[in-house]
């Protein structure tokens, strides 16, 4: 790996699904031009994203009754099929260029989904993979979603970590296309999880799978 | 002629679908412009054009099922 490569984390905050889709185009760009790497964490209002492969039978209410909840709906071109996120779930995009580990889509897979696994962990939270199936469960309940996106070897879109938020929103649609119930760190551990010490034990984590420097920054949108 | 391929993705994945092509037969693309994107379960992947010039043929239309090395189109390089 090239020694001097070393990674910005850059966060967000609570921003609009599109704002940070706009961000992770623009930071795709500049990694594909030989920028440092960037990992984007952030929260989103509540909206449902349909990926390539997604039926609109997936989600299973009106669009009206989407508009009348405040709930968005937005195609995009990520892998996997309908996922939803809200406030209360970390959601994590690195923009990585696979080149320097390992141009293979489904290490990359495995390396998200350990880093979660081991993000998990730290608070307590025995999860696992269920073979066939991208994810992080834990109680038999899905816990993490990923769904990436890679061009020229460059990766964006990520991960949705449920960290404590409203887990009815899921009953909105079929996740992943899957009959999977849903659950929450904070579900699992009975009690509140502070979004602040997940964010922080992430980069960590992050850190130690990809072996790499990890640098704050301030967030450019 | 430059061939568009679908290049090797990965251990375990041998095939996968075009979702949509950015240019049509005809269009003029530039080298390294990401020309089609294929899926796979959990990931979409741009493939780039390896040349620049006109994209004479598409050869695997949206919703084609492709494999690892299968030509998807054909570039005539300027």
């Amino acid at each position: 790996m090239n020694t001097e490569m070393i990674c910005r984390v850059e966060d967000l905050g609570l921003v609009d699904y599109e704002d940070a889709w706009a961000c992770q185009k623009v930071q795709v760009d500049r990694v594909r031009a030989g920028a440092r790497p960037v990992l984007l964490l952030c929260e989103h209002p509540a909206v449902i994203t349909l990926g390539r492969l997604a039926p609109e039978k997936n989600i299973l209410v009106s669009r009206e009754t989407l508009e009348h909840d405040g709930v968005q709906v937005v195609s995009i071109d990520r892998g996997g099929d309908v996922t939803l996120h809200a406030p209360g779930q970390l959601v994590v995009y690195p923009i990585l260029p696979l080149a320097h580990w390992k141009k293979d889509l489904h290490w990359y897979l495995a390396q998200l989904e350990q880093v979660a696994i081991d993000l998990l962990k730290s608070f307590g939270i025995v999860a696992n993979r269920i073979s066939g199936k991208t994810g992080v469960w834990a109680d038999s309940c899905k816990v993490v979603s990923i769904g990436i996106g890679v061009r020229q070897w460059v990766t964006y879109h990520g991960v949705g970590i449920n960290v404590d938020m409203d887990l009815k929103l899921f009953d909105l649609i079929k996740p992943c296309g899957l009959d999977a119930r849903m659950t929450s760190m904070a579900r699992l551990k009975g009690v509140a999880v502070e979004m602040r010490d997940v964010k922080e034990c992430l980069v960590k984590c992050f850190h130690r799978q990809f072996n790499l420097p990890m640098i704050y920054a301030s967030a450019q949108l | 002629m430059s061939f568009v391929i679908l290049p090797e993705l990965g251990e375990g994945i041998e095939k996968a679908t075009v979702a949509c092509w950015h240019f049509k037969e005809g269009d003029l693309v530039s080298l390294d412009d990401d020309i089609v994107e294929v899926v796979t379960d959990k990931a979409t992947f741009s493939v780039s054009a390896g040349a620049s010039g006109t994209l004479t043929k598409i050869l695997a239309q949206d919703g084609r099922e492709v494999s690892v090395g299968e030509t998807l189109g054909e570039i005539e390089p300027q």
